[in-house]
């Protein structure tokens, strides 16, 4: 595992439950996320990701269990959590009316930063996130990717030791978005623990050291992306093969050591294989007398591994279920 | 896990001063009344009434009077009201526009959960937006008053006395009160309400009770309640008090006209019989003092009140949740 993270724990919660009612939003959350890495609080809308950050900030009290972020406990301490923690909400909104400027001028303000100080740091954030040339026009003008930036950009004025990003990606285009997430990357190498929060879970695997996948209010699979394949895919490689041929490539395909299965479509066989048989495959295509026109790797994706997993979940729920006989009341949910 | 629920810290043991960074959310809302076209519309209208009634005073007046000043605040020309009567319902529309959308305006703008977000409490945005709202409307008030003295003494030519200058003190300083309540009233309304427009109308809506229908409401109570004729008065008088039209404007008749009839009629111990008894007292003018004791429970309700609001927004704000 290389996430490159430090030893020190930075957020931490034991049995972290929230409850609106009815409705458990957050129920019994363990979370362990260490200094430096940049981990991923994922799951569908509703799974009670923004409920979790607002409690590690201390913006709504918990139910049960507790909560610590850089060793304060936000309920009793928020202020001193705040002043080291920069949170990004999702849809972060401006007051349009001032200038970029003067919306950070009022944050550093509110952080009780000196008047030098603060001028500094405003212009050298201002600047990191290319948005000098337009600090002086009111934000209102702004598009969605440039407010999105204005935010980081205020997070970085109180020098955070751990930022919290709630949909970062939220309503960005797919460039904007990328761009943006490679942004939060840059922050990862000085040293800034990064928590995000995403439904699009393709979008943001790539830059999470550490995935936490939420259903429910609860936190079903926590790992890295290989990590969480390889449990849940069962280690499954994908290859995807493009090849020209007079005959059909499947039966030579499905003859290389390593391969288990094999789903052709218009000249394009996926492959699923337990281990790396890019080079096997190759050869094998040649051999049969094909043109090999594309060969990749797919790398594992989060939604797949998410999909699957409550897959199974279902066909086990129906087992026991089989098993239980009738008159026995469904359980639900994961475990 | 039990006891981790129970060791928890209940939130009057939370760390830190709440009023941090208040000052900043006072200079931030201040400036921002003060730019808004809202409040540029608002002080044009209060500026123009008051150079409007003031000037039509100024003809009613006769020099020889004792309290130039002071009548200069009170005298009206038909079918005109005096400054007073304008203020008596200019105050309560400037106080409700600087505070209707306090918090609901944040909400909708998504800006809450960011500024919160910043190590401050909410207690300081909250009380930081009261004051901010406060100050203007002190600030646009003392500038009006400063103006109304101004013309006075360009046009009379003789400066105000001591207890002229004294009285006209209380009453702004009772105005500012009175501005208060209604602040204090749109401030809770902009967390009950989402819409800034709900908030903004049922704001108006309680100041048109208190103003127009309270007064017969009460009528038609007394009526009910008992046939003795004192005793409806009392209770009639105590049940209209409970609006804070009728404290300012009886507080502002006791400051601005400080004859003994208008102080007894206050007081409410005056009935027609009295009244003739009374009759070789009506032109002594009262001190000051006597004056000043007459409206003191009229001030400390007025003040009371707004502090009785500003609790129940404070209440009804920290158990809000904050996500948009
Ligand atoms: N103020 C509230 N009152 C009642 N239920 C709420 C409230 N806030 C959130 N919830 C519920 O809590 C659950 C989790 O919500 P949330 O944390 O916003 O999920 P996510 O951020 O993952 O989309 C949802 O079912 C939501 O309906
Ligand atoms: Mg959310």
């Amino acid at each position: 595992m290389t996430t490159g993270a430090g030893e020190e724990v930075v957020i931490e919660t034991e049995g972290l439950t929230k409850r609106y009612g009815d409705v458990t939003a957050v129920d019994d959350l363990r979370l362990r996320i260490q200094e430096g890495e940049i981990y991923g609080l994922l799951g569908p809308n509703g799974s009670g990701k923004t409920t979790t950050i607002l409690m590690l900030l201390g913006l709504t009290e918990p139910t049960a269990g507790s909560a610590r972020v850089l060793g304060f406990d936000p309920v009793r301490e928020p202020l001193k959590v705040k002043a080291k923690v920069g949170y990004l909400p999702d849809q972060v909104g401006f007051y349009d009316e001032l200038t970029a400027r003067e919306n950070l001028a009022y944050i550093a303000k509110l952080n009780g930063l000196p008047r030098p100080e603060a001028e500094r740091r405003l212009d050298e954030a201002l600047e990191r996130m290319g948005l000098a040339d337009v600090a002086d026009r009111p934000v209102g003008t702004y598009s969605r990717g440039m407010k999105q930036r204005l935010g980081l950009a205020e997070l970085l004025l109180k020098r955070p030791r751990v930022i919290i990003l709630d949909e970062p990606t939220l309503g960005l285009d797919p460039e904007a978005a990328r761009e943006f997430l490679q942004t939060i990357r840059g922050l990862k190498a000085e040293g800034i623990t990064v928590l995000l929060s995403s439904h699009l879970l393709h979008q943001v695997q790539q830059i999470c050291d550490r995935v936490g996948l939420f259903h429910k209010g609860r936190k079903v699979l926590e790992g890295t992306v290989p990590e969480l394949a390889r449990r849940v895919l069962g280690g499954a490689y994908r290859v995807r093969v493009h090849a020209q041929s007079e005959r059909d490539l499947r039966p030579a395909l499905e003859g290389v050591a390593g391969v288990r299965a094999v789903i052709a479509q218009d000249g394009v066989y996926e492959l699923e294989a337990e281990r790396d048989v890019r080079p096997d495959v190759a050869e094998a295509v040649v051999r049969a007398g094909g043109k090999l026109l594309g060969l990749e790797l797919e790398e594992p994706s989060l939604d797949d591994i998410y999909a699957r997993y409550f897959e199974r979940l279902e066909h086990q729920h129906q087992d026991e279920q089989a098993q239980e006989g009738e008159g026995v009341t469904a359980r639900g949910g994961a475990r | 896990m039990a006891e981790r629920v129970e060791a928890r810290p209940r939130r009057a043991e939370r760390e830190g001063s709440p009023w941090t960074g208040l000052w900043a959310v006072v200079a931030k809302e201040m400036a921002d009344h003060l730019t808004s076209a809202r409040m540029r519309f608002l002080e044009l209208i209060i500026l123009l009434t008051a150079v409007g009634t003031v000037y039509l005073a100024l003809q009613e007046l006769r020099r020889t009077e004792e309290f130039l000043y002071l009548a200069l605040l009170t005298r009206s020309r038909d079918p005109l009201p005096a400054f007073v009567g304008f203020m008596g319902f200019l105050v309560p529309l400037i106080a409700i526009a600087l505070g209707f959308d306090a918090i609901n305006g944040e909400f909708n703008r998504r800006t809450l959960s960011r500024v919160l977000a910043q190590p401050i409490y909410r207690d300081a945005l909250l009380l930081g937006k009261f004051l901010a709202g406060l100050f203007t409307l002190a600030l646009v008030l003392t500038a009006i008053w400063l103006l109304v003295m101004g013309l006075g003494l360009l046009r009379l030519g003789v400066p105000p006395t001591g207890v002229e200058v004294a009285r006209g003190l209380l009453y702004l300083l009772t105005t500012i009160a009175y501005g208060g309540v209604w602040l204090g009233l749109a401030l809770t309304f902009s967390i009950v309400f989402r819409q800034p427009a709900t908030a903004a109308l049922s704001s108006i809506a309680v100041w048109l009770f208190v103003t127009v229908f309270w007064g017969m409401l009460v009528g038609l109570i007394v009526q009910g309640l008992t046939d003795d004729p004192v005793a409806q008065t009392r209770w009639g008088l105590a049940l209209v008090r409970l609006s804070p039209n009728t404290l300012y404007s009886e507080a502002s008749l006791a400051l601005l006209h400080p004859t003994i009839e208008s102080t007894l009629r206050i007081m409410g111990v005056i009935t027609p019989l009295q009244l003739v008894q009374l009759q070789w007292a009506v032109p002594t003018p009262l001190p000051l003092s006597q004056s000043l004791m007459t409206i003191w429970p009229h001030l400390t309700g007025l003040i009371a009140a707004t502090i009785l609001l500003f609790a129940l927004s404070y209440v009804l704000f920290q158990r809000q949740e904050i996500r948009a």
